[in-house]
């Protein structure tokens, strides 16, 4: 049975395609799933795509949050499936509270939109097991509101227990720590403001994107 | 009873506020030197059947809580504007 996974899609949501083709390329099934889903039980792995869910109205993530498809997210996240968020798809995890902390306005003022080197610091979650640590991988952000913030004490639980997956060689954003993906206490739920599917093939400059696709969909690890 | 309440979201103390530090730059530039500090911040008005203006602070709290605020940014404060008597419009 080849892994298949839901990419979960909102109005205003537009990243889902290229996510669907990224995993498709390197062998897996992906399937847009509509937020009025209230099932997810056929998938193996969860992707919350990049895009303006909502319009970004109110907060990045804050009214998707409370779609339909949202309860069966955290049912699914809870019994351990593996969860990514990319991008608004991490606002959105942290505005559901399945991660801690938030993303605020880039420090600089600016939309970011290039690529960047980030480091891996910790293969223990569903998104990194199958890197290593130290490895830099270049991958694209492209957002406004990628400046991840928390407080000391969530600060100092995710540096403690390595729930820090990825850090920004270079801080584009102002995130705290340099931090540009986390993940949940389990280490199945992550988070990450770079986009890996866009760096899933030659042609779009970088592969860097997929072992986080292949981690997500095929990897284990322990926590 | 229809009261008007206004929910004013302001991001917290040192959280990143570009709009209001461009515009304090914009109001140096056209000479507002005495300006120290903006915060731009947003409002959102709401109408709400209550039994009592207190009911409705508390309705507005509770949104406050579940949907208006992100805590770990922003802090919120609700306030009555006004009692209507007539429908909403």
């Amino acid at each position: 049975m080849p892994v298949n996974v839901a990419v979960i899609t909102f109005p205003g949501t537009n990243c889902e395609y290229d996510t669907v083709k990224a995993l498709e390329r390197i062998g897996y099934s992906a399937e847009l799933v509509w937020h009025d889903t209230v099932k997810l039980d056929a998938y193996d792995a969860l992707v919350l795509p990049g895009g303006f869910s909502y319009g970004d109205y109110l907060r990045p993530g804050a009214i998707a949050r409370f779609s339909p498809v949202m309860q069966a997210v955290e049912e699914f996240a809870v019994s351990g499936g593996p969860v990514l968020g990319i991008c608004n798809g991490f606002q959105l995890l942290t505005e559901a509270h399945l991660l801690p902390g938030a993303l605020q306005k880039n420090a600089s003022l600016k939309f970011i939109c290039r690529s960047v080197d980030v480091r891996v610091d910790t293969t223990r979650s569903s998104l990194t097991n199958l890197s290593s640590v130290g490895k830099v991988l270049s991958l694209p952000i492209n957002h406004f509101e990628g400046n991840y913030t928390c407080d000391d004490a969530t600060l100092k639980i995710l540096e403690e227990d390595e729930r820090v997956l990825l850090r920004y060689v270079d801080n584009p954003n102002g995130s705290v720590h340099s931090i540009a993906g986390i993940c949940n206490e389990q280490g199945n739920v992550a988070g990450m403001m770079p986009h890996p599917e866009r760096a899933s093939d030659e042609l779009l400059g970088s592969t860097d994107g997929i072992v986080l696709f292949r981690s997500l969909c095929e990897g284990q690890f322990s926590r | 009873m229809l009261y008007e309440l206004s929910v004013e979201i302001m991001p917290k103390p040192g959280i990143a506020d570009p709009e209001g530090t461009t515009i304090l730059r914009a109001l140096h530039a056209l000479g507002f030197d005495m300006t120290k500090r903006v915060t731009v911040g947003k409002v959102i008005r709401l109408q709400v059947e209550a039994s009592t203006g207190e009911e409705a602070l508390g309705i507005a709290d509770s949104m406050v809580g579940k949907l208006l605020a992100n805590p770990v940014i922003e802090v919120a404060n609700v306030s009555l504007v006004q009692e209507r008597a007539a429908s909403p419009d």
